[in-house]
């Protein structure tokens, strides 16, 4: 069998917490999110941060949810920084006061990024059920003001595509030196909304090509980064630059995943770090083992010229498409469930905008307990 | 952002705003950080790389090089990383 030498998990991403200001319809947090009871304590975090960091982690996200809503934010950030990580915060921007700027300053944070739903202050608050367009625009100046580099991060879908070329210039009036144009995964919150935010093909187009006549005329004054979406072009994504070879993901309540929506899939167990060392976990473990390489395929994946390129792409897409986490990602056009792909497209393309007969399922408690009673 | 000065011996690059660079054990390199990214760095570069603190000129990290490293003649291939590395943003100077 094929057994990949396993290198170092170079991005520990900490998701401190699930509590959000924000009710996002795309969100990625599972949809059972309510049922999280304990989340990790800040003693529990340092030790992950410490055991991460051993094993060769690098880069360190600190996310969530709303990582701002941990109290403890500047004693993480003090000691990921300590270790030698580079600190990254991932944040809705809620909670950013300019004290909080400061401290998180003082404590050695490398970088902000900070999310946008879109350009317009009714789009945004709409999207994000809140009314954070204002606030967003006086943090944007805030984390300029500390010096850090930003990245600007809008999820991009049939809602506010056809902003991208205002979603840019705003981004370079607020001075970001990377936006993040990323196309909706359909996970989570984003499936339960699927038909309401996939683009159709003329939409992305026009999308793709603001972008390239942006990218000319800015140069290396800011990047783009235009993430394409995986349901359009017929080719899987090496999700997560493959199952457990940089990525470990650490959850509110200490659970470790090779992916952040790893948790769904069945059959499968993943430790948690109250219980295991992340090099147990990141090595020995049956939850980070199970997909790594190429040995788990089944065909059309196992004998397929492009195996090693794309890794047989989503494990999570192929569970919730294919109802086979050891399936060929349906968005490869290889897989024998590959209309299912093909047919919501052709939905989009076909449908008008906002069908009243299904309202956007907006992510919060009510509705998690709703969707995933426990 | 404000166009770099023109590149010269004289010159005194360090590390542009938003990038790090450290010495990783685990990877037996020095990488260069950034927003969620990394570059790793080839010996070479590593070596200029750690040199470029905003005192130094280039005139003083090829005098280092060539010292250290026993080699004569090294300032064209100095300059053009310097240069190629500013492109990127990774360094900068006054």
């Amino acid at each position: 069998m094929n057994k990949p030498a396993i290198g170092p998990p170079l991005w520990l991403l900490a998701e401190l917490t699930y509590r959000c200001p924000l009710h996002c319809v795309f969100c990625y947090n599972p949809v059972d999110f309510a049922q999280t009871e304990r989340e990790l304590d800040t003693e529990g975090w340092l030790r992950v941060l410490r055991e991460g960091r051993e094993l060769g982690a690098v880069q360190c996200g600190l996310s969530g949810g709303e990582p701002l809503l941990r109290d403890d934010l500047e004693i993480i950030v003090a000691e990921a920084r300590r270790l030698g990580y580079y600190t990254n915060l991932l944040t809705s921007g809620v909670g950013l006061t300019e004290e909080r700027a400061e401290a998180l300053k003082a404590a050695g944070l490398d970088h902000v990024q900070l999310s946008f739903q879109d350009s317009t202050r009714e789009m945004n608050d709409f999207l994000s059920h809140t009314k954070t367009f204002t606030l967003k625009n006086r943090v944007a100046a805030t984390i300029k003001a500390q010096g850090w580099p930003m990245v600007m991060n809008v999820v991009i879908h049939r809602m506010n595509i056809d902003h991208v070329d205002r979603i840019i210039e705003m981004a370079v009036e607020m001075g970001a030196e990377y936006l993040e144009l990323a196309n909706t995964q359909y996970y989570s919150w984003a499936l339960v909304n699927r038909d309401q935010l996939l683009p159709t093909r003329e939409q992305l187009r026009r999308a793709e090509a603001s972008t390239a006549k942006w990218r000319e005329k800015l140069g290396e004054k800011m990047r783009i980064f235009f993430v394409a979406p995986d349901y359009h072009d017929g080719r899987p994504k090496k999700c997560v630059n493959g199952w457990g070879s940089m990525f470990l993901n650490v959850t509110p309540d200490g659970t470790a995943l090779p992916c952040h929506t790893a948790k769904m899939l069945p059959g499968l167990a993943f430790p948690n770090v109250r219980e295991h060392s992340l090099r147990e976990i990141w090595f020995d473990s049956e939850g980070f083992n199970r997909y790594r390489g190429t040995g788990w395929m089944k065909e059309p994946c196992s004998s397929c010229e492009h195996r090693e390129e794309d890794l047989g792409g989503c494990r999570c897409q192929a569970y919730m498409l294919a109802h086979d986490p050891a399936a060929a990602d349906p968005v490869c056009s290889k897989s024998p469930q590959h209309h299912l792909v093909t047919e919501a497209v052709a939905r989009a393309d076909a449908g008008g905008p906002l069908r009243s007969e299904h309202p956007l399922v907006f992510r919060d408690p009510v509705n998690s307990r709703r969707l995933a009673p426990g | 952002m404000t166009p770099l000065a023109t590149l010269t011996p004289t010159s005194q690059p360090r590390v542009g705003p938003g990038f790090r660079l450290q010495w990783e054990a685990a990877q037996d390199c020095h990488v260069l950080l950034y927003p969620e990214g990394m570059v790793k760095l080839n010996g070479s570069a590593g070596q200029i790389m750690q040199r470029c603190d905003g005192q130094r000129s280039v005139a003083a990290i090829v005098a280092e090089l060539e010292a250290a490293f026993s080699a004569q003649g090294l300032e064209a291939d100095v300059l053009a990383f310097v240069q190629m590395a500013a492109d990127k943003r990774w360094l900068v100077w006054a």
